[in-house]
């Protein structure tokens, strides 16, 4: 792993050790495409701080915005979470996958 | 607010006439997307189709514009799961934007509707493929050859 993956990682990691931020992409993942006042309606905290984290979170590319007009709307990007799941979880998944398969094919086999 | 949309970002650290070969040859597509191609001129109002390995359509349309190297927007409709296909046309803007020494890829794909359903499909796929696609062109190899392994409900 080079030096910019490893800064990308720590920048990840960074943005998730926060329950504000977490409670964020909690928010988003409920309803995507919020505005900060909308946020900010179900954060207890300032609106300066709720910018903040929704800056540390777009920085680690775990939320992108989209201009529309004159609003600013906040997505939960999922691609960093789908790369932590593909280096660290995926490997385990396949064999519980090939196990379910073949006792499907063994099941039907035997009705059959 | 009647409108479905999801945004999917990954910086690439490629060239935006690399990303954009990427996005747009069907032999270089099919390793990174699952077999699947999408055939077409990639040219403002020429037709667009994402075709599977076996030739089977699932998605067609148009490509509304096209800016190489970097935008392209497509109308997008889905052609086999008729709950789908009753949705109509979806819109797929993909953005590629220098940033420092990588490229910004922005896929934004929505609906004039709210919920969609073909917008929860799609949203299950697109992480994957932009996943694969970073891996391929930044070390060579995809992280998954199969979208959904092993006999997975699809």
């Amino acid at each position: 792993m080079n030096m910019a993956e490893r800064r990308d990682v720590d920048l990840l990691f960074k943005a998730l050790a926060d329950p504000g931020r977490r409670k964020l992409l909690d928010l988003l993942h409920a309803h995507d495409g919020r505005t900060l006042n909308e946020l900010c309606e179900h954060m207890e905290m300032s609106r300066q701080g709720v910018t903040q984290h929704l800056d540390i979170l777009e920085a680690a590319n775990l939320v992108a915005t989209v201009r529309r007009g004159r609003e600013k709307l906040h997505f939960l990007n999922p691609v960093p979470l789908q790369e932590i799941y593909e280096r660290w979880i995926a490997k385990f998944e396949k064999p519980r996958l090939k196990a379910l398969a073949d006792l499907k094919r063994r099941l039907e086999k035997h009705h059959g | 607010m009647a409108r479905s949309s999801y945004v999917y970002v990954s910086y690439i650290r490629t060239t935006p006439e690399k990303l954009w070969a990427a996005l747009t040859d069907p032999e270089f597509m099919k390793q990174y997307w699952f077999g699947m191609h999408c055939e077409s001129a990639f040219t403002a109002g020429s037709p667009w189709k994402l075709v599977a390995g076996d030739g089977q359509v699932y998605d067609d349309g148009e490509i509304l514009e096209a800016d190489p190297p970097r935008r392209l927007v497509i109308r997008w409709r889905h052609q086999r799961r008729p709950e789908l296909n009753a949705e109509g046309d979806s819109r797929c803007v993909i953005e590629l934007e220098p940033n420092a020494s990588a490229v910004k890829l922005t896929i934004t794909h929505s609906v004039e509707r709210e919920p969609s359903k073909l917008i929860e499909a799609v949203s299950g796929g697109w992480p994957k493929i932009v996943s694969n696609l970073k891996s391929l062109l930044e070390t060579g190899a995809v992280a998954f050859t199969e979208a959904y392994p092993a006999n997975q409900a699809r």
